[in-house]
């Protein structure tokens, strides 16, 4: 059951979206969310959805992988949709029995949705378009000017490359323990919220014991290999800026720019 | 010539504490232990579990400080903090887990590691991942996710992540314990093959005699002590001394010396096979 989690769903493809910098894409990123929130009106959101569909192209992400991440949102999205359509007072336009639509409701609930959606789709590409450790290390460069005021940018960049290299692996131990505990009789499937939760524990006390072995035993052995912290560290696949990202930026400062100014007039 | 590493009645104590930290009892992991090793040799260190193999391992790695005695590793003492760093470079660490030692999710990467904590140059550290790779026979793995390699094949990873820091001697503890008999096999060649072709001195830690057969010299550790040391030929002459310490003996060492004590006329420490057959066909 718990072989189906792939973790950061990383598309493998050779598109122009895919040989960007990760710090370019992780800028994108929070331009993109700000744009988002500046847009209200009709006439922004056709730049944004021209600019998100241009980039959608661009990627060679088939685009069923985008929808993928609206599933889990479903749930939300309607309740959020709903809420905003009927909870909102101003002018009635609408009115179905005691519920009543106003016009105010409708544009809120409206442009929330949309909102959400594009939010998901657009932090999918990402996601889809840069491998884990990209990330990781676009992060890592891209916050090391906090580490100056004693952030520990470097530690919390090496602990998500870690995590990424572990989650499979304790995934997978978490899918033997329940095998073995079903082996002897355990079972995982009936009984209510309280009875169920009761059965993970004989699967969780056997992970932790094993999680915090491994721990101990990679801390030795990065230990051996002179790891000292990020002080003095040589990257093996440092980041640079290619002409293409340097285009990049330009591009995302006039979609910023854009929408702003089509926002206000 | 000057030692790889010299131990003199080096001795490690843990304390046992209870729950408010007070001490509850000693276990002396390493008693005196005196050892020698030349450069550019292959030693095995033998002996059952808890008599202080990966103690002393560990202390050649600077991961411990002993509590008594003195360690040189390529002259440089281990208690001097100042020399932490150097004396990884120059003994590096092979563990017994494959999994819990491999950091990236690159193999290319993984190999990577050691040479970037060491400040090595962006290029220089693709050519030691290239030829480390290329040495344990991995490189055209090098793109792959370490997670879906076999035990052995993460075994030779982990022997290239230590190579491509370049030091003068790998320790491997217990290298091949967790690993299938095609994955032992790949490990210890490689092993092998680091020693004769580039002269890296291997510590090779073991409890399968087998693996010490090919050592140059073998050391037989119980209760922190060192109980026997010579080459694989005297210590397997010793056939007697090595049961009574609960130890198994090789199969054919063992048949031959069964044939001796029976009557034949063949001579002790018998290896392998074919010496066998040459001392009963002569
Ligand atoms: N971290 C520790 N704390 C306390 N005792 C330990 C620790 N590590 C090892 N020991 C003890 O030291 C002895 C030697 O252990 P070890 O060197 O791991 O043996 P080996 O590798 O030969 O199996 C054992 O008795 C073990 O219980
Ligand atoms: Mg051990």
């Amino acid at each position: 059951m718990f072989r189906e989690i792939t973790l950061g769903q990383y598309y493998p493809a050779d598109s122009v979206l895919h040989r960007l910098d990760p710090r370019v894409k992780l800028f994108a990123t929070l331009i993109y969310i700000i744009v988002l929130f500046i847009a209200e009106k009709p006439i922004p959101f056709l730049v944004i959805t021209a600019a998100l569909i241009a980039v959608i192209v661009m990627s060679k992400v088939p685009f069923s992988y985008m929808v993928r991440g609206l599933r889990g949102i479903v749930m939300l999205l309607v309740i959020a949709g709903v809420f905003n359509l009927f909870m909102t007072p101003g002018i009635v336009v609408y009115k179905i029995g005691p519920f009543e639509i106003s016009d105010i409701g409708l544009k809120n609930a409206i442009i929330m949705v949309v909102r959400m959606v594009y939010l998901i789709i657009g932090t999918s590409l990402m996601t889809l378009t840069t491998t884990p450790n990209q990330l990781t290390d676009g992060l890592e460069r891209s916050l090391r000017p906090l580490s100056r005021l004693g952030a520990p940018v470097h530690e919390i960049s090496m602990m998500m490359s870690i995590a990424l290299r572990f989650i499979p692996i304790l995934v997978e131990e978490t899918d033997k323990i329940m095998k073995a505990q079903m082996a002897r009789g355990a079972d995982f499937e009936s009984g209510g919220l309280i009875t169920r939760a009761k059965a993970m524990v004989p699967i969780l006390v056997p992970l932790f014991v094993s999680a915090f072995r491994r721990a101990s035993d990679l801390a030795m052995a990065m230990e051996a290999r002179c790891y000292h912290g990020g002080e003095g560290r040589t990257k093996m696949k440092p980041l640079t800026y290619k002409a293409s990202d340097r285009v990049a930026y330009v591009l995302i400062m006039a979609f910023l720019v854009a929408v702003a100014v089509l926002s206000l007039i | 010539m000057k030692s790889m590493i010299n131990a003199k009645q080096l001795t490690h104590e843990f304390f046992r504490r209870d729950e408010e930290g007070n001490v509850e009892g000693i276990s002396v992991a390493l008693d005196h232990v005196d050892l020698d090793v030349a450069p550019g040799a292959f030693i095995a260190i033998l002996g059952h579990n808890g008599s202080g193999k990966s103690t002393l391992a560990k202390h050649i790695n600077a991961l411990l400080t002993p509590s008594e005695g003195t360690l040189l590793v390529d002259g440089m003492d281990v208690s001097d903090p100042e020399r932490t760093l150097s004396i990884r470079e120059s003994a590096g660490m092979v563990f017994q887990n494959p999994d819990n030692q491999i950091i990236a999710t690159v193999v290319e990467e993984d190999v990577g590691f050691g040479p970037e904590n060491m400040g090595i140059p962006t290029d220089e550290i693709w050519q030691r991942v290239e030829s480390a790779l290329k040495g344990v026979g991995m490189w055209k793995y090098r793109e792959h996710s370490p997670n879906r390699l076999s035990g052995g094949q993460k075994q030779r990873v982990a022997i290239a992540g230590v190579m491509a820091m370049e030091p003068k001697c790998i320790i491997l503890d217990e290298p091949t314990a967790m690993l299938d008999p095609g994955g032992r096999a790949e490990v210890l060649q490689v092993a092998h093959e680091l020693n004769r072709k580039k002269g890296i001195t291997i510590i090779l830690i073991t409890h399968y005699m087998e693996e010490v057969v090919d050592a140059d010299y073998v050391y037989v550790m119980e209760k922190g002590h060192i109980i026997m040391d010579g080459t694989p030929r005297e210590i397997f002459s010793r056939v007697d001394d090595l049961i009574a310490h609960r130890l198994t003996v090789p199969q054919i060492t063992l048949l031959a010396h069964r044939l001796k004590a029976a009557g034949l006329d063949i001579p002790e420490g018998i290896l392998t096979r074919e010496e066998l057959i040459k001392a009963l066909c002569p």
